[in-house]
Protein backbone atom coordinates (compact mmCIF):
# COMPACT_ATOMS: atom_id res chain seq x y z
CA UNK A 1 0.00 0.00 0.00
CA UNK A 2 1.37 3.29 -1.02
CA UNK A 3 0.70 5.91 1.64
CA UNK A 4 0.08 9.35 1.42
CA UNK A 5 0.19 11.63 4.23
CA UNK A 6 -0.39 15.20 5.24
CA UNK A 7 2.19 17.45 7.48
CA UNK A 8 0.69 20.24 9.33
CA UNK A 9 3.04 22.20 11.35
CA UNK A 10 0.77 23.41 14.27
CA UNK A 11 3.87 25.93 15.19
CA UNK A 12 2.49 28.08 11.72
CA UNK A 13 -0.47 27.22 11.71
CA UNK A 14 -2.60 30.79 12.24
CA UNK A 15 -5.91 29.21 12.08
CA UNK A 16 -7.37 31.66 9.37
CA UNK A 17 -9.68 29.03 8.15
CA UNK A 18 -8.50 28.81 4.13
CA UNK A 19 -7.99 25.47 4.63
CA UNK A 20 -11.45 25.31 5.33
CA UNK A 21 -12.61 27.39 2.64
CA UNK A 22 -10.37 26.07 -0.20
CA UNK A 23 -11.86 23.01 0.39
CA UNK A 24 -15.44 24.18 0.07
CA UNK A 25 -14.52 25.38 -3.51
CA UNK A 26 -12.61 22.83 -4.80
CA UNK A 27 -14.90 20.15 -4.60
CA UNK A 28 -18.19 21.72 -4.12
CA UNK A 29 -19.13 20.79 -0.42
CA UNK A 30 -22.59 22.07 0.32
CA UNK A 31 -23.41 24.99 2.51
CA UNK A 32 -23.67 23.91 5.98
CA UNK A 33 -21.26 20.94 6.04
CA UNK A 34 -17.67 20.26 6.51
CA UNK A 35 -15.06 18.14 4.91
CA UNK A 36 -12.46 19.88 7.20
CA UNK A 37 -12.48 22.23 10.04
CA UNK A 38 -9.83 24.03 12.38
CA UNK A 39 -9.64 23.45 15.62
CA UNK A 40 -7.77 25.82 18.63
CA UNK A 41 -6.78 24.19 21.49
CA UNK A 42 -5.60 26.13 24.59
CA UNK A 43 -3.94 24.41 27.11
CA UNK A 44 -2.38 25.49 31.03
CA UNK A 45 -3.44 27.79 33.50
CA UNK A 46 -3.80 31.88 32.85
CA UNK A 47 -1.22 33.51 32.11
CA UNK A 48 0.59 30.54 31.30
CA UNK A 49 -1.14 29.18 28.29
CA UNK A 50 -0.31 27.57 24.88
CA UNK A 51 -2.43 27.86 21.76
CA UNK A 52 -2.28 25.24 19.00
CA UNK A 53 -4.21 25.30 15.93
CA UNK A 54 -5.40 22.24 14.16
CA UNK A 55 -6.55 21.62 10.76
CA UNK A 56 -8.18 18.43 11.29
CA UNK A 57 -10.37 16.18 8.13
CA UNK A 58 -10.05 12.72 7.87
CA UNK A 59 -6.60 11.00 8.87
CA UNK A 60 -7.14 8.75 5.78
CA UNK A 61 -6.07 5.43 8.16
CA UNK A 62 -4.03 2.69 7.19
CA UNK A 63 -6.18 0.66 8.90
CA UNK A 64 -9.27 2.74 8.15
CA UNK A 65 -12.36 0.59 10.03
CA UNK A 66 -14.94 3.10 7.76
CA UNK A 67 -13.96 0.58 5.28
CA UNK A 68 -13.83 -2.90 7.11
CA UNK A 69 -17.17 -1.77 8.24
CA UNK A 70 -18.40 -1.22 5.35
CA UNK A 71 -21.69 -3.33 4.06
CA UNK A 72 -21.71 -2.56 0.24
CA UNK A 73 -17.62 -1.66 -0.71
CA UNK A 74 -18.67 1.62 -1.24
CA UNK A 75 -16.15 2.77 1.02
CA UNK A 76 -12.73 1.54 -0.30
CA UNK A 77 -8.71 2.50 -0.38
CA UNK A 78 -7.88 3.90 -3.68
CA UNK A 79 -5.85 2.43 -6.00
CA UNK A 80 -4.12 0.79 -3.16
CA UNK A 81 -3.00 3.90 -1.38
CA UNK A 82 -4.50 5.03 2.48
CA UNK A 83 -6.91 7.25 0.67
CA UNK A 84 -10.26 6.53 1.98
CA UNK A 85 -12.77 7.06 -0.97
CA UNK A 86 -16.60 6.43 -0.89
CA UNK A 87 -18.31 5.30 -4.39
CA UNK A 88 -22.07 7.02 -3.97
CA UNK A 89 -23.25 4.57 -6.50
CA UNK A 90 -22.71 1.76 -3.90
CA UNK A 91 -23.64 3.74 -0.83
CA UNK A 92 -26.53 2.76 1.37
CA UNK A 93 -26.27 5.24 3.96
CA UNK A 94 -26.55 2.75 6.59
CA UNK A 95 -23.95 5.10 8.13
CA UNK A 96 -21.98 2.17 9.68
CA UNK A 97 -19.21 3.88 8.55
CA UNK A 98 -19.93 7.15 10.27
CA UNK A 99 -20.46 5.01 13.50
CA UNK A 100 -16.92 3.46 12.63
CA UNK A 101 -14.81 6.58 12.53
CA UNK A 102 -12.99 7.74 15.74
CA UNK A 103 -13.20 11.04 14.43
CA UNK A 104 -16.05 11.89 13.24
CA UNK A 105 -14.75 12.70 9.66
CA UNK A 106 -17.70 11.60 7.66
CA UNK A 107 -20.77 13.58 6.61
CA UNK A 108 -24.71 12.75 5.03
CA UNK A 109 -25.47 14.44 1.68
CA UNK A 110 -28.47 15.45 1.18
CA UNK A 111 -31.15 14.81 -0.57
CA UNK A 112 -29.73 11.95 -1.78
CA UNK A 113 -28.48 10.47 1.51
CA UNK A 114 -25.24 8.92 0.96
CA UNK A 115 -21.81 9.50 2.76
CA UNK A 116 -19.21 11.72 2.13
CA UNK A 117 -15.71 12.75 3.52
CA UNK A 118 -12.49 14.36 2.84
CA UNK A 119 -11.15 12.64 -0.74
CA UNK A 120 -7.47 14.34 0.05
CA UNK A 121 -8.10 15.67 -3.45
CA UNK A 122 -7.10 12.66 -5.38
CA UNK A 123 -8.13 14.34 -8.22
CA UNK A 124 -5.43 16.93 -7.93
CA UNK A 125 -3.30 14.12 -7.12
CA UNK A 126 -4.01 12.31 -10.04
CA UNK A 127 -2.87 15.83 -12.10
CA UNK A 128 0.14 15.85 -9.41
CA UNK A 129 -0.85 18.86 -7.88
CA UNK A 130 -1.70 19.07 -3.37
CA UNK A 131 -4.60 18.64 -2.32
CA UNK A 132 -6.59 21.96 -2.42
CA UNK A 133 -6.26 23.00 1.35
CA UNK A 134 -2.54 22.32 1.05
CA UNK A 135 -1.88 24.70 -2.10
CA UNK A 136 -4.07 27.32 -0.57
CA UNK A 137 -2.62 27.68 3.03
CA UNK A 138 -0.95 31.47 3.20
CA UNK A 139 1.31 30.37 6.31
CA UNK A 140 2.88 26.75 3.84
CA UNK A 141 1.81 24.85 7.42
CA UNK A 142 0.42 22.03 5.14
CA UNK A 143 2.72 19.48 3.23
CA UNK A 144 1.55 16.82 1.41
CA UNK A 145 3.63 13.73 -0.11
CA UNK A 146 4.49 9.70 -0.17
CA UNK A 147 5.36 8.77 3.45
CA UNK A 148 7.01 5.49 1.64
CA UNK A 149 9.48 7.85 -0.29
CA UNK A 150 12.27 8.90 2.06
CA UNK A 151 13.09 12.16 0.19
CA UNK A 152 9.25 13.41 0.03
CA UNK A 153 9.07 16.73 1.94
CA UNK A 154 6.50 14.74 4.77
CA UNK A 155 8.98 12.12 5.30
CA UNK A 156 11.90 14.64 5.51
CA UNK A 157 9.93 16.61 7.90
CA UNK A 158 8.60 13.90 10.10
CA UNK A 159 12.75 12.68 10.86
CA UNK A 160 13.76 15.98 11.83
CA UNK A 161 10.60 17.04 13.74
CA UNK A 162 8.74 15.94 16.97
CA UNK A 163 4.81 15.15 15.84
CA UNK A 164 2.02 13.74 16.90
CA UNK A 165 -1.14 11.92 15.19
CA UNK A 166 -4.77 12.12 16.95
CA UNK A 167 -6.06 8.90 18.89
CA UNK A 168 -3.10 6.87 17.64
CA UNK A 169 -4.68 4.46 20.41
CA UNK A 170 -7.60 3.62 18.20
CA UNK A 171 -5.17 1.57 15.94
CA UNK A 172 -6.79 2.65 12.75
CA UNK A 173 -3.06 4.41 12.14
CA UNK A 174 -3.79 7.80 10.89
CA UNK A 175 -1.95 9.34 8.42
CA UNK A 176 -2.59 13.17 9.44
CA UNK A 177 0.47 14.34 11.42
CA UNK A 178 0.89 17.11 13.38
CA UNK A 179 4.31 18.80 14.04
CA UNK A 180 4.86 20.30 17.12
CA UNK B 1 -7.43 23.40 32.00
CA UNK B 2 -7.95 22.28 28.25
CA UNK B 3 -10.51 24.52 26.32
CA UNK B 4 -10.70 23.69 22.01
CA UNK B 5 -12.75 25.34 19.94
CA UNK B 6 -13.78 24.77 16.48
CA UNK B 7 -12.89 28.29 14.62
CA UNK B 8 -14.22 27.19 11.85
CA UNK B 9 -17.74 25.26 11.96
CA UNK B 10 -18.32 22.29 11.79
CA UNK B 11 -21.99 21.29 12.44
CA UNK B 12 -22.28 17.95 10.05
CA UNK B 13 -26.15 16.67 9.77
CA UNK B 14 -26.50 13.82 12.52
CA UNK B 15 -22.71 14.28 13.80
CA UNK B 16 -22.36 16.86 15.57
CA UNK B 17 -22.52 17.84 18.04
CA UNK B 18 -22.81 14.53 19.01
CA UNK B 19 -23.39 11.20 16.99
CA UNK B 20 -26.58 10.68 16.46
CA UNK B 21 -27.08 8.85 12.71
CA UNK B 22 -28.86 5.60 14.49
CA UNK B 23 -32.67 6.09 16.43
CA UNK B 24 -35.67 4.11 16.90
CA UNK B 25 -35.50 2.12 13.72
CA UNK B 26 -32.18 0.53 14.00
CA UNK B 27 -33.27 -0.47 17.76
CA UNK B 28 -36.43 -1.74 16.70
CA UNK B 29 -35.08 -3.66 14.24
CA UNK B 30 -32.18 -4.75 16.64
CA UNK B 31 -35.30 -5.83 19.23
CA UNK B 32 -37.25 -7.30 15.95
CA UNK B 33 -34.25 -9.69 15.15
CA UNK B 34 -33.58 -11.04 18.22
CA UNK B 35 -36.80 -11.71 19.08
CA UNK B 36 -37.03 -14.09 15.50
CA UNK B 37 -34.47 -15.88 16.34
CA UNK B 38 -35.91 -16.80 20.01
CA UNK B 39 -39.28 -17.52 18.40
CA UNK B 40 -37.26 -19.84 16.01
CA UNK B 41 -35.29 -21.19 18.71
CA UNK B 42 -38.54 -22.07 20.91
CA UNK B 43 -40.35 -23.71 18.00
CA UNK B 44 -37.43 -25.72 16.93
CA UNK B 45 -36.86 -26.68 20.31
CA UNK B 46 -40.51 -27.89 20.70
CA UNK B 47 -40.39 -30.34 17.49
CA UNK B 48 -36.41 -31.60 18.83
CA UNK B 49 -37.81 -32.46 22.33
CA UNK B 50 -41.15 -33.97 20.42
CA UNK B 51 -43.44 -31.71 22.89
CA UNK B 52 -46.31 -31.64 20.83
CA UNK B 53 -48.79 -32.24 23.65
CA UNK B 54 -46.81 -30.18 26.55
CA UNK B 55 -45.81 -27.02 24.49
CA UNK B 56 -48.62 -27.42 21.52
CA UNK B 57 -48.41 -23.86 20.94
CA UNK B 58 -44.70 -23.39 20.18
CA UNK B 59 -44.82 -26.59 18.57
CA UNK B 60 -47.28 -25.92 16.19
CA UNK B 61 -48.07 -22.17 15.86
CA UNK B 62 -45.09 -20.17 17.12
CA UNK B 63 -42.70 -20.66 14.04
CA UNK B 64 -45.41 -18.54 11.77
CA UNK B 65 -44.22 -15.29 14.34
CA UNK B 66 -40.98 -15.32 13.44
CA UNK B 67 -41.19 -14.19 9.55
CA UNK B 68 -43.72 -11.63 10.30
CA UNK B 69 -41.61 -10.34 13.51
CA UNK B 70 -38.33 -10.29 11.67
CA UNK B 71 -40.25 -8.51 8.72
CA UNK B 72 -41.28 -5.52 10.66
CA UNK B 73 -37.47 -4.90 11.86
CA UNK B 74 -36.43 -5.17 8.72
CA UNK B 75 -39.60 -2.40 7.66
CA UNK B 76 -37.73 0.32 9.93
CA UNK B 77 -34.15 -1.50 9.13
CA UNK B 78 -35.22 -0.12 5.48
CA UNK B 79 -37.16 3.22 6.24
CA UNK B 80 -33.19 4.33 8.33
CA UNK B 81 -31.20 3.83 5.15
CA UNK B 82 -30.60 7.14 3.86
CA UNK B 83 -30.16 6.37 0.31
CA UNK B 84 -33.57 3.94 -0.17
CA UNK B 85 -33.53 3.25 -3.68
CA UNK B 86 -29.93 1.76 -3.28
CA UNK B 87 -30.90 -1.27 -0.56
CA UNK B 88 -30.12 -4.08 -2.99
CA UNK B 89 -25.84 -2.97 -3.13
CA UNK B 90 -26.30 -5.27 -0.31
CA UNK B 91 -26.51 -7.95 -2.69
CA UNK B 92 -23.95 -6.92 -4.91
CA UNK B 93 -21.05 -7.99 -3.29
CA UNK B 94 -20.10 -9.46 -0.16
CA UNK B 95 -17.34 -7.82 2.43
CA UNK B 96 -15.89 -10.58 4.84
CA UNK B 97 -14.75 -8.04 7.07
CA UNK B 98 -17.98 -5.58 7.72
CA UNK B 99 -21.17 -7.51 10.27
CA UNK B 100 -23.63 -5.71 8.34
CA UNK B 101 -22.10 -7.57 4.99
CA UNK B 102 -22.32 -10.91 6.82
CA UNK B 103 -26.07 -10.04 8.68
CA UNK B 104 -27.63 -9.03 5.19
CA UNK B 105 -26.43 -12.31 3.78
CA UNK B 106 -27.37 -14.20 6.86
CA UNK B 107 -31.04 -12.81 6.26
CA UNK B 108 -31.02 -14.27 2.24
CA UNK B 109 -30.35 -18.10 4.55
CA UNK B 110 -32.66 -17.29 7.22
CA UNK B 111 -36.14 -16.32 5.17
CA UNK B 112 -35.58 -19.68 3.37
CA UNK B 113 -35.48 -21.41 6.75
CA UNK B 114 -38.00 -19.66 8.31
CA UNK B 115 -40.62 -20.86 5.74
CA UNK B 116 -40.11 -24.31 5.83
CA UNK B 117 -40.22 -23.78 9.62
CA UNK B 118 -43.60 -22.75 9.43
CA UNK B 119 -44.45 -24.92 6.80
CA UNK B 120 -43.36 -28.31 8.40
CA UNK B 121 -46.39 -27.56 10.95
CA UNK B 122 -48.87 -25.48 9.24
CA UNK B 123 -51.05 -28.27 8.95
CA UNK B 124 -51.14 -28.79 12.24
CA UNK B 125 -51.06 -25.16 13.62
CA UNK B 126 -53.16 -23.72 10.81
CA UNK B 127 -55.19 -26.05 9.24
CA UNK B 128 -57.00 -22.81 7.47
CA UNK B 129 -53.88 -21.44 5.90
CA UNK B 130 -52.44 -25.19 4.71
CA UNK B 131 -55.65 -25.49 3.21
CA UNK B 132 -55.46 -22.50 1.06
CA UNK B 133 -51.78 -24.04 -0.10
CA UNK B 134 -52.81 -27.29 -0.89
CA UNK B 135 -55.00 -25.94 -3.79
CA UNK B 136 -52.07 -24.51 -5.26
CA UNK B 137 -50.46 -26.57 -7.35
CA UNK B 138 -47.44 -28.72 -5.79
CA UNK B 139 -48.98 -27.38 -2.33
CA UNK B 140 -49.40 -30.61 -1.04
CA UNK B 141 -46.23 -32.10 -1.80
CA UNK B 142 -44.40 -29.50 -0.32
CA UNK B 143 -46.04 -29.32 3.03
CA UNK B 144 -45.45 -33.27 2.92
CA UNK B 145 -42.15 -32.60 2.30
CA UNK B 146 -41.41 -30.22 5.00
CA UNK B 147 -43.43 -32.46 7.44
CA UNK B 148 -41.23 -35.58 6.65
CA UNK B 149 -38.42 -33.60 7.27
CA UNK B 150 -39.48 -31.22 10.19
CA UNK B 151 -36.76 -32.92 12.54
CA UNK B 152 -34.27 -32.13 10.10
CA UNK B 153 -35.09 -28.30 9.43
CA UNK B 154 -35.20 -28.09 13.88
CA UNK B 155 -31.88 -28.93 13.59
CA UNK B 156 -30.68 -26.46 10.96
CA UNK B 157 -32.89 -23.46 12.59
CA UNK B 158 -30.84 -23.61 15.89
CA UNK B 159 -27.38 -22.90 14.48
CA UNK B 160 -29.13 -20.33 12.34
CA UNK B 161 -31.04 -18.75 14.71
CA UNK B 162 -28.42 -18.97 17.17
CA UNK B 163 -26.53 -16.63 14.72
CA UNK B 164 -29.04 -14.52 13.89
CA UNK B 165 -29.82 -13.53 17.48
CA UNK B 166 -25.61 -13.00 18.00
CA UNK B 167 -25.47 -10.88 15.28
CA UNK B 168 -28.04 -8.40 16.10
CA UNK B 169 -25.33 -7.52 18.91
CA UNK B 170 -22.24 -8.28 17.27
CA UNK B 171 -23.26 -5.53 14.83
CA UNK B 172 -22.64 -2.84 16.84
CA UNK B 173 -19.82 -4.37 19.23
CA UNK B 174 -17.90 -4.54 15.99
CA UNK B 175 -17.80 -0.81 16.10
CA UNK B 176 -14.20 -0.14 17.97
CA UNK B 177 -14.77 3.36 17.89
CA UNK B 178 -17.68 3.29 19.67
CA UNK B 179 -16.35 2.11 23.32
CA UNK B 180 -19.82 1.78 24.80
CA UNK B 181 -20.27 -0.89 22.41
CA UNK B 182 -16.97 -2.44 21.72
CA UNK B 183 -17.82 -5.70 23.81
CA UNK B 184 -17.88 -9.59 23.55
CA UNK B 185 -20.56 -9.76 25.67
CA UNK B 186 -22.94 -7.87 23.52
CA UNK B 187 -24.00 -10.34 20.91
CA UNK B 188 -24.45 -13.57 23.44
CA UNK B 189 -26.28 -10.98 25.64
CA UNK B 190 -28.82 -9.85 22.76
CA UNK B 191 -29.42 -13.47 22.37
CA UNK B 192 -30.73 -14.11 25.77
CA UNK B 193 -32.75 -11.22 25.54
CA UNK B 194 -34.29 -12.11 21.83
CA UNK B 195 -35.02 -15.57 23.68
CA UNK B 196 -36.65 -13.76 26.61
CA UNK B 197 -38.45 -11.57 24.75
CA UNK B 198 -39.94 -14.37 22.88
CA UNK B 199 -40.50 -16.27 25.93
CA UNK B 200 -43.44 -14.19 26.81
CA UNK B 201 -45.02 -14.24 23.42
CA UNK B 202 -47.22 -17.79 24.09
CA UNK B 203 -47.83 -16.01 27.59
CA UNK B 204 -49.93 -13.08 25.46
CA UNK B 205 -51.26 -15.30 23.23
CA UNK B 206 -52.67 -17.45 26.09
CA UNK B 207 -50.96 -20.77 26.43
CA UNK B 208 -51.84 -22.13 29.49
CA UNK B 209 -51.49 -25.39 31.92
CA UNK B 210 -48.18 -26.88 30.74
CA UNK B 211 -46.84 -24.51 28.39
CA UNK B 212 -47.57 -21.43 30.46
CA UNK B 213 -45.36 -22.55 33.40
CA UNK B 214 -42.66 -23.65 30.79
CA UNK B 215 -42.38 -20.06 29.66
CA UNK B 216 -42.80 -18.06 33.01
CA UNK B 217 -39.64 -20.66 34.19
CA UNK B 218 -37.98 -20.35 31.28
CA UNK B 219 -38.40 -16.24 30.83
CA UNK B 220 -37.74 -16.29 34.20
CA UNK B 221 -34.15 -18.52 33.86
CA UNK B 222 -33.86 -16.17 30.89
CA UNK B 223 -34.21 -12.87 32.31
CA UNK B 224 -31.56 -14.11 35.68
CA UNK B 225 -28.93 -14.86 32.89
CA UNK B 226 -29.36 -11.50 31.10
CA UNK B 227 -28.93 -9.70 34.12
CA UNK B 228 -25.77 -11.76 34.93
CA UNK B 229 -24.60 -10.90 31.44
CA UNK B 230 -25.15 -6.90 31.92
CA UNK B 231 -23.13 -7.36 35.14
CA UNK B 232 -20.39 -8.65 33.55
CA UNK B 233 -21.18 -6.63 30.17
CA UNK B 234 -20.35 -3.43 33.10
CA UNK B 235 -17.50 -5.15 34.72
CA UNK B 236 -15.81 -5.34 31.10
CA UNK B 237 -16.58 -1.42 30.82
CA UNK B 238 -15.19 -0.86 34.12
CA UNK B 239 -11.83 -2.68 33.65
CA UNK B 240 -10.81 -1.41 30.44
CA UNK B 241 -8.80 1.65 29.41
CA UNK B 242 -9.46 4.75 29.86
CA UNK B 243 -11.95 5.22 26.95
CA UNK B 244 -13.83 2.25 28.42
CA UNK B 245 -13.71 4.02 31.96
CA UNK B 246 -15.75 7.27 30.18
CA UNK B 247 -18.49 5.07 28.54
CA UNK B 248 -19.05 3.26 31.77
CA UNK B 249 -19.68 7.08 33.37
CA UNK B 250 -22.43 7.16 31.25
CA UNK B 251 -24.59 5.14 32.93
CA UNK B 252 -22.57 5.97 36.50
CA UNK B 253 -23.44 9.43 37.18
CA UNK B 254 -23.71 10.48 33.69
CA UNK B 255 -26.48 11.62 31.78
CA UNK B 256 -27.74 8.02 30.56
CA UNK B 257 -28.23 6.91 34.32
CA UNK B 258 -31.34 7.46 35.05
CA UNK B 259 -32.71 6.04 31.87
CA UNK B 260 -30.39 3.02 32.03
CA UNK B 261 -31.10 2.14 35.48
CA UNK B 262 -34.81 3.34 35.96
CA UNK B 263 -35.99 2.90 32.94
CA UNK B 264 -34.11 -0.25 31.83
CA UNK B 265 -33.17 -2.69 34.25
CA UNK B 266 -35.80 -1.84 37.00
CA UNK B 267 -39.08 -1.99 34.94
CA UNK B 268 -37.52 -4.21 31.65
CA UNK B 269 -35.53 -7.14 34.37
CA UNK B 270 -36.42 -6.66 37.86
CA UNK B 271 -39.85 -6.13 38.33
CA UNK B 272 -40.88 -8.78 35.42
CA UNK B 273 -39.00 -11.27 37.38
CA UNK B 274 -40.54 -10.17 40.80
CA UNK B 275 -44.16 -10.69 38.80
CA UNK B 276 -43.33 -13.56 37.16
CA UNK B 277 -42.36 -15.43 40.84
CA UNK B 278 -46.10 -14.12 41.62
CA UNK B 279 -48.10 -15.49 38.33
CA UNK B 280 -45.82 -19.03 39.17
CA UNK B 281 -48.17 -19.23 42.20
CA UNK B 282 -51.28 -18.70 39.88
CA UNK B 283 -51.95 -14.99 39.51
CA UNK B 284 -52.18 -14.73 35.78
CA UNK B 285 -52.73 -10.71 35.54
CA UNK B 286 -48.71 -10.67 37.41
CA UNK B 287 -47.97 -13.26 34.46
CA UNK B 288 -49.26 -10.80 32.09
CA UNK B 289 -47.91 -7.60 33.13
CA UNK B 290 -44.49 -9.66 33.53
CA UNK B 291 -44.85 -10.13 30.11
CA UNK B 292 -45.80 -7.33 28.87
CA UNK B 293 -42.75 -5.36 30.65
CA UNK B 294 -40.11 -8.27 29.41
CA UNK B 295 -41.13 -7.15 25.68
CA UNK B 296 -40.50 -3.37 26.84
CA UNK B 297 -37.32 -3.96 28.58
CA UNK B 298 -36.23 -6.16 25.39
CA UNK B 299 -36.77 -2.62 23.18
CA UNK B 300 -35.48 -0.41 25.91
CA UNK B 301 -32.23 -2.44 25.77
CA UNK B 302 -31.64 -2.30 22.32
CA UNK B 303 -32.76 1.70 22.27
CA UNK B 304 -30.46 2.93 24.93
CA UNK B 305 -27.44 0.72 23.93
CA UNK B 306 -27.80 2.45 20.66
CA UNK B 307 -28.37 6.00 22.53
CA UNK B 308 -25.38 4.78 24.59
CA UNK B 309 -23.21 3.86 22.63
CA UNK B 310 -23.35 6.81 20.12
CA UNK B 311 -22.44 9.28 23.22
CA UNK B 312 -19.44 7.27 23.74
CA UNK B 313 -16.33 8.99 21.86
CA UNK B 314 -12.30 7.74 22.13
CA UNK B 315 -12.09 11.40 22.39
CA UNK B 316 -14.08 15.11 21.99
CA UNK B 317 -13.75 18.39 21.85
CA UNK B 318 -13.01 20.11 25.03
CA UNK B 319 -15.99 22.62 24.04
CA UNK B 320 -18.41 22.12 21.32
CA UNK B 321 -19.68 24.30 18.56
CA UNK B 322 -22.99 25.70 19.63
CA UNK B 323 -25.15 27.01 16.78
CA UNK B 324 -27.18 29.23 19.32
CA UNK B 325 -23.89 31.06 20.01
CA UNK B 326 -24.03 32.50 16.09
CA UNK B 327 -27.59 33.44 16.40
CA UNK B 328 -27.13 35.76 19.12
CA UNK B 329 -24.52 36.95 17.26
CA UNK B 330 -27.16 38.54 14.68
CA UNK B 331 -29.46 39.48 17.34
Amino acid sequence: MTTYAMVIDTLSCIGCGDCVVACKNENKVPAGLNRDWVVEATRGEYPDLETEFRSERCNHCRHATCVTSCPTGASHHWKDTNIVLVTAAKCTGCKACIAACPYDARMLMRPEGYVDKCTFCHHRIDRGLDPACVASCPTHCMYFGILDNRDSIVSRLLRARRYKVLMPETGNQPQVYYLI
Amino acid sequence: MIEEVLVTARFNDKIDPSLGIWTWEIAFYLFMGGMAAGIMLFAAWAVLTRKQDDLAFAHNRFALWAPVVLSLGMTTLFLDLEYKIHVFRFYTSFQPASPMSWGAWVLVLIYPLMIVQVLSTLRAGYPMLAGWLERLPGGSQILDLCENRRRLIAWLVIPSAVALGIYTGVLLSALSARPFWNSGMLGPLFLISGLSTAAVLPLLAGAVGKERRFFETSDMGLITIELAMITLFLITLATGAAQHLGALDLVFGGEYTVPFWLWFVVPGLLLPVAFELVALRGNRLFGLAAALLVVYGGFMLRYLMVEIGQASTWGEYAVQFDPALLMRLTQ
